[in-house]
């Protein structure tokens, strides 16, 4: 599992966020476009992508995406 | 285990009854333009039907349930079972199902009860209503299925609110030779805070603190004996387990998927409900949404979207039918009605 594809995965679920703005480091949670109904289609792209099932509580308990990255890394 | 067939018993006739009342998104004023917009994008849930203070959920099924029986010529004493599924009900104790007997006039013999159930509560009904008519022998029952969930939602609650409208239904099922169900049933309560309404029950009763607003986030303010909907444990149970489910019915019945006429399921949110019936690989016609205009009912979901979406298709024409509910619980419940022949199919408003 490629880091780089899943940073243009979660940069693929997004609208009208700067694809530039979504690296490793980046705290989703702080970006403006980012709510519950984003959280929902992150949970879809972990199925459709990777064929993990990723919780509400993987994602409360992640910071930045790299977190979200190898929580998905693990469990696939 | 969990799957098993129920034969000689079929669905005659479904009617639901919807309150008039509407409640567009579009004019919540807990949520901006914005977050409505791409509310209503992720879910398809545009308005809503809302239940005034009068209106309980057994109103609603009991007006659906008279509109049923008089749309099949049906004899009220002729009905000796009726369960009724909700998480609704009228009281704490009794049980809404008996009062619901004498209301519509049945007879004292009837059995009834209450299974509270949501999300997988119809297809749970059917499985049980048609096991007991079977075992029993009795030649004529009816399911009455519905949620006013309205009631235990707070207004100022932007996860729930704009996400459930009220509705009830009843179905009516009859011996027939040769009909059959099959079913696929299953329960997991390790979820069971996803859905919850803390207080109200024996393990919280109702004390000072029950009625305290709490701000849970900006947005989501309640109390405790409102309705928690997790939403992201809610869908990533829904779009694995709505697929397995189903998997498993047409797996252990050896069914032909395309013999399926229609897959109707339980109206959770557009987005899950997409993407389970993208990983069935299911072709769009096949699979009717009512969330635009009903939002999600609870345990009338399924029924309501009968109604409304399929009445000119099915009505009187034999179908094969899948049914799957999946939610509060956890539990979920997957079944096929075989070539189903309904006479009925009716949506009233009160």
């Amino acid at each position: 599992m490629e880091i780089n594809t899943f940073l243009q995965n979660f940069a693929d679920i997004l609208d009208d966020t700067d694809a530039a703005l979504i690296k490793q480091e980046t705290v989703f949670r702080d970006l403006e476009e980012w709510d519950s109904l984003t959280a929902l289609s992150l949970i879809a792209m972990a199925d459709e992508e990777y064929s993990v099932k990723l919780t509400g509580d993987d994602i409360k308990s992640s910071t930045s995406l790299n977190d979200i990255f190898e929580i998905i890394k693990n469990k696939g | 285990m969990a799957t098993f067939s129920v034969k000689d018993i079929a669905i005659k006739g479904i009617s639901c009854c919807v309150p008039k009342d509407v409640e567009r998104n579009i004019d919540l004023d807990i949520l901006t333009q914005e977050e409505i917009q791409k509310f209503i994008e992720v879910t398809g849930v545009e308005e809503r039907r809302i239940a005034t203070k009068e209106i309980c959920t057994s109103d609603l099924c009991c007006e659906a349930a008279e509109k049923l029986i008089k749309d099949l010529n049906w004899q009220k004493e002729e009905i000796e079972i009726l369960v009724f599924v909700s998480q609704t009900g009228d009281y704490i104790l009794p049980v809404s199902a008996s009062i619901l007997q004498d209301r519509l006039g049945l007879s004292t013999n009837c059995i009834a009860f209450d299974v509270p159930l949501g999300c997988s509560g119809y297809v749970y009904g059917l499985s049980i209503l048609t096991s007991m008519m079977k075992t029993t022998g009795i030649k004529k029952g009816l399911l009455l299925a519905g949620d006013t969930i309205s009631k235990i939602i707070s207004k100022t609650d932007k996860s729930t609110l704009p996400l459930f409208g009220d509705a009830g239904s009843a179905t009516a099922l009859e011996f027939s030779d040769g009909a059959e169900f099959s079913f696929d049933l299953g329960s997991d309560g390790s979820g069971y805070k996803t859905i919850i309404v803390p207080d109200g029950g024996s393990r919280n009763r109702i004390n000072n603190d029950s009625l305290q607003i709490q701000t849970i986030e900006k947005g989501i303010e309640r109390t405790s004996c409102d309705l928690v909907l997790d939403g992201m444990d809610v869908f990533s149970f829904g779009i694995t387990q709505g697929p397995k489910t189903v998997n498993k019915l047409i797996a252990d019945f050896k069914i032909d998927k395309d013999q399926v006429d229609y897959f109707v399921f339980h109206q959770a949110n557009m987005m899950m409900n997409k993407m389970i019936a993208k990983k069935l690989k299911l072709p769009a016609e096949k699979v009717p949404y009512s969330l635009k205009n009903f939002g999600n009912t609870s345990s009338a979901t399924i029924p309501l979207t009968i109604v409304s979406e399929l009445k000119e298709a099915i009505l009187n024409k034999p179908s094969n039918i899948i049914m799957c509910g999946f939610g509060v619980g956890l539990s979920w419940g997957t079944m096929l009605a075989k070539d189903c022949k309904i006479e009925s199919l009716e949506l009233i408003e009160l």
